[in-house]
């Protein structure tokens, strides 16, 4: 199957046209050793056998509705409302580009007016782009136009920062040979006497995340005065469903605000796409990275919109570009904006709600059990937590366990934290009902009495696996 | 015709989607969340019906030209037709529903597709390894200066500062350079809009790092020269890397690793048909030559062969000591990857073989329609786009802008405009494979009478478009006063 339209004779016709006997000259001017590549491939497929290929690829996963998943860690699985899909696949939005010819494009240049006003009310912030690849690149331009605009090479992050996100903003500051110094934690949160003691005016920024990667909640208010009194800038990674409880960035200090959208309404997509917000005080308006959706008058007066301040971008300035980054994400920026839009005000407080109400639920049920505590005590936390196992059984083990009785269990943590090798994260959104909380509950009561006799639960787990 | 903001047709108090009920006990929100953590005010979402929701999105979506709606021959952006069945096998919950920290053997469906996928651009490329990791053609372009950077220190030439980029080459190369902490070094194109040899030998020093070429380069030529350039600058302890943005020329018959190229990102929107979305998401691998496979980024994925009673497995794979680090949360934009891959099955070989073939036929047929009405720079036959300039019509007092425009009157999007830099009121134009004889016909004729309006009525042209939606914005208001969001009304806050 494919998608040229030419019939023979048009072919013809058209090189005939141009002058030239066959479609081969056309590619005559290449090396001729260059033209003899014969790339092996497999033969076309039709509609129906590409439909069943992937079937069987899919039919080959497990996924989140058919396992009651208790996984979270930068990804959330929240109920996606119908409209967000039906109105984002619609092949105006799905097939157009980045809005070069505004007149031609007011219907995506006004969802990122929308899009950068509500990343602004979430976040308490002055001015909001029109997104980034996703919440970890997000994070590391966010220390870059920190550099930039402090001038000063330094980055102080959290170890409560999502790791993978800490990973890439070390790798994004490498070439640039900035330092990246931790910031140890302490009961799950950042250590603020240590960041306090460790701060000096040769840091360009403080990066927290809030809830933190553990779903506790910082003193960002604390930690914004000490990097506040250095000179330095706060940068808060924030989950944007907590937003409709949690301080804005903006309440607390931050200077910039980043984080991931892909609660609001985009699918789990095992990890991407997925799309980055980005929002400063007015100040950094002109250094930040990324799209900008401005409103202007047209030529009768009317409101419109355009693309604006492009001469930050790399088009226009090349090597001297605030960033290399030439696009958005942007059809994710329009589903959530869709799915903020049919949310609404009170819907996302209530929202909110929900995922602390449940969470918290989960947590004393878990921590009612014999031997489940939490590392973290009486911390305040929003929709996820962190569990240590009673001892003799391993996070992997347990997963392993759930896995069978149809449950995707928390995030094991000693691949990040070593110092929490007998711990997980387990989140709760609206999207958990009791009964699948209570499963989780009643299997991790049944698989932890089991625990004396170990080896003969395990024994008969794997019959019953085999069986099946 | 114009649309209200979402938040000026909200009214306090209205609803549109139902949340689950509450099915555990409540606690009290004092209790859990102490008031130094807790939101003063809430942020002013709007208040909505679904219908509200549904028609404004559905207007918006109106005020779009698209590849569904509208011819749209934007150079560079390879602007062809977007399967709709693509959308339906990415979609299902069996590929979209997974969370990226299931262990592998809930997953090994997504991980076989991801081996396989990676696979098939190893072969058409002709490069040893690809990471999937790059969100964007710009994203591989990041990665790529990253780990060239790393490649030389590894070799203790740390020393090695400088990146050679033609005067045609995109925006985002110099910058992506940049963010690498590189400076760059510009090489004149010469007069038959290719690289200069003699220039590139001149620019040629110990400190040079890489190359950075387009391939065919942004006129839509064929760099003829590539493999003495490849020489030149691996001579000099260079790297060539290759800006694959225009892959679509080469598809099945050219691969850029029998080149020389030791690096080569692809933009597998483009190339490979995934919808642009308005700009995004993409898609950007990065194939590399076999000297730089340990510098790629980690996880990569592993087959594990079976052995006695276990099946072959894959897994990710952590441990690549030289690697540059990760670029990405996660493994790369899945959703867009799927997509590029059945687009990849659907066609095989000879398909893609086909699809360069009517990309070059179509580029050209074009070019020859139009050369005798807009003047062309660079006479040479072109690949898969070609790039006219209105210098002519610039002589009325027309632009390229103008011309632009006016074409959006006439129902085509416009072509890419003033790139490349080198070429004076450039149009640059690539139709793509999937539009058919009669659309280039058409738009041709368009851009003929386009040009006899210009010498008849000047002025007419210069106040396109009329037929849009909105007519001439004021860019100039819209950069010196910036209104980057909605200012809500005083009395509802």
């Amino acid at each position: 199957m494919d998608y040229v339209p030419h019939t023979t004779q048009e072919r013809e016709e058209m090189l005939r046209e141009i002058g030239v006997p066959s479609v081969e000259a056309l590619f005559e001017v290449i090396p001729e050793r260059l033209r003899k590549a014969t790339p092996r491939l497999p033969g076309a497929l039709s509609e129906a056998e590409l439909v069943d290929f992937f079937k069987g690829l899919g039919g080959k996963n497990k996924h989140l509705n058919q396992y009651n998943s208790f996984l979270g860690a930068g990804v959330y699985d929240h109920f996606i409302p119908s409209v967000v899909g039906s109105l984002a696949s619609r092949g105006e939005f799905l097939t157009s580009y980045t809005p070069y010819q505004p007149e031609a494009s007011q219907g995506t240049l006004q969802v990122l007016y929308e899009f950068q006003t509500l990343v602004c009310e979430l976040t308490g912030l002055d001015v909001a782009n029109a997104s980034m690849y996703d919440g970890a690149t997000a994070l590391a331009e966010a220390a870059l136009l920190a550099i930039r605009h402090t001038e000063r090479n330094k980055v102080m992050v959290s170890r409560t920062v999502h790791p993978e996100y800490r990973a890439v903003l070390a790798t994004y500051l490498k070439p640039l040979e900035a330092a990246l110094v931790e910031v140890p934690a302490c009961e799950g949160v950042t250590d603020v006497s240590a960041l306090k003691d460790r701060i000096d005016e040769g840091v360009s920024a403080v990066i927290l995340q809030q809830p933190n990667f553990f779903g506790c909640l910082e003193e960002a208010e604390a930690i914004s005065a000490i990097a506040h009194e250095k000179g330095s800038l706060l940068i808060a990674c924030v989950n944007p469903i907590s937003l409709g409880l949690l301080s804005p960035p903006g309440d607390y200090g931050a200077d910039i605000a980043v984080g991931d959208a892909q609660p609001l309404g985009n699918p789990p997509f095992y990890g991407g796409p997925h799309v980055g917000f980005f929002a400063v005080r007015k100040e950094l308006m002109r250094k930040m990275p990324g799209r900008l959706a401005g409103a202007t008058t047209d030529l009768e007066g009317r409101r419109a919109f355009v693309l604006t301040l492009q001469a930050r971008e790399q088009h226009i300035r090349r090597q001297r570009a605030t960033s290399n980054i030439c696009t958005n994400q942007n059809l994710l920026a329009l589903r959530a904006t869709i799915y903020l839009s049919a949310l609404g005000k009170e819907g996302l407080m209530e929202l909110a709600e929900l995922n602390l109400q449940k969470s918290h639920y989960a947590k004393d049920k878990i921590c009612a059990l014999k031997g489940f505590s939490t590392p973290f005590g009486k911390r305040p936390f929003f929709n996820e937590f962190v569990i240590r196992l009673p001892k003799g059984l391993t996070p992997d083990s347990l997963n392993n366990r759930l896995y069978k009785r149809g449950i995707i269990g928390g995030l094991p943590l000693g691949r990040f934290y070593p110092e929490l090798k007998d711990s997980m994260l387990f989140c709760v959104t609206e999207n958990k009902t009791r009964n699948q909380i209570d499963a989780l509950v009643y299997s991790l009561k049944e698989i932890s009495r089991g625990l004396p006799r170990a080896s003969k639960v395990r024994g008969r787990g794997a019959q019953r696996a085999r069986k099946s | 015709m114009q649309e209200k903001l979402i938040f000026e047709v909200s009214s306090p108090g209205r609803r549109c989607i139902s949340l689950p009920p509450c099915d555990v006990p409540r606690k009290s929100l004092e209790k859990m969340l102490p008031p130094q953590f807790r939101r003063k005010t809430p942020a002013r979402l709007p208040e909505v019906s679904e219908l509200d929701v549904v028609r404004h999105f559905t207007r918006l979506s109106q005020l779009n030209y698209s590849v569904d709606t509208h011819f749209y021959p934007l150079g560079s952006c390879t602007m062809k037709y977007n399967p709709r069945i693509h959308e339906e096998v990415a979609g299902q919950e069996g590929l979209s529903r997974l969370h990226p920290y299931q262990p592998p053997e809930q997953i090994q469906g997504m991980l076989e597709l991801l081996y396989h996928f990676s696979g098939l651009l190893k072969e058409v490329c002709g490069l040893p390894e690809f990471s999937l990791q790059p969100a964007a053609g710009a994203h591989g372009e990041l990665l790529g200066m990253m780990i060239v950077r790393t490649y030389h220190q590894k070799r203790g030439e740390g020393g090695r500062k400088k990146i050679i980029i033609p005067d045609s080459a995109h925006g985002t190369n110099p910058a992506s350079a940049a963010l690498c902490g590189f400076e760059v070094v510009e090489v004149k194109s010469n007069g038959n809009g290719l690289v200069d040899l003699e220039a590139l030998r001149k620019a040629m020093s110990p400190e040079v790092a890489a190359m950075m070429i387009t391939n065919p380069n942004t006129l839509g030529l064929f760099e003829k020269d590539i493999i003495d350039i490849c020489n030149i600058l691996h001579e000099a302890g260079g790297l060539v890397y290759c800006d694959g943005a225009n892959m679509n020329a080469m598809l099945g018959r050219v691969r850029p690793g029998d080149m020389g190229v030791d690096l080569l990102h692809l933009n597998l929107h483009k190339t490979f048909t995934a919808p642009h979305g308005g700009g995004g998401p993409g898609s950007g691998p990065l194939g590399v030559s076999k000297a730089l496979r340990p510098f790629l980024p980690v996880p990569r994925i592993k087959a594990v062969g079976a052995t006695g009673r276990s099946p072959l497995q894959y897994v990710w794979d952590y441990d690549y000591p030289d690697s540059v680090g990760r670029i990405k949360a996660f493994y790369g934009h899945i959703g867009v990857i799927i997509k590029a891959y059945a687009y990849i099955l659907s066609l095989g070989r000879k398909g893609l073989l086909k699809v360069s073939e009517a990309a070059v036929l179509n580029a050209n047929f074009l070019r020859q329609r139009l050369s005798g009405h807009y003047d062309l720079p660079y006479t040479a036959g072109c690949m898969h786009e070609f790039v006219l300039s209105g210098r002519r019509q610039k002589k009325q007092g027309v632009t390229t802008l103008d011309i632009a425009k006016r074409l959006l009157d006439y129902g085509f999007y416009a072509p890419t405009i003033y790139f490349p830099l080198i070429v004076e009121e450039a149009l640059m134009i690539e139709p793509t494979e999937t539009e058919g004889k009669q659309t280039l016909e058409d738009f041709a004729e368009v851009m003929i009478k386009i040009a006899r309006e210009i010498e008849i009525s000047p002025k007419m042209v210069k106040g396109a478009p009329y037929n849009t939606p909105v007519r001439r914005l004021d860019e100039v208001k819209a950069a010196k006063q910036p209104d980057l969001r909605w200012s809500f009304p005083v009395d509802s806050e």
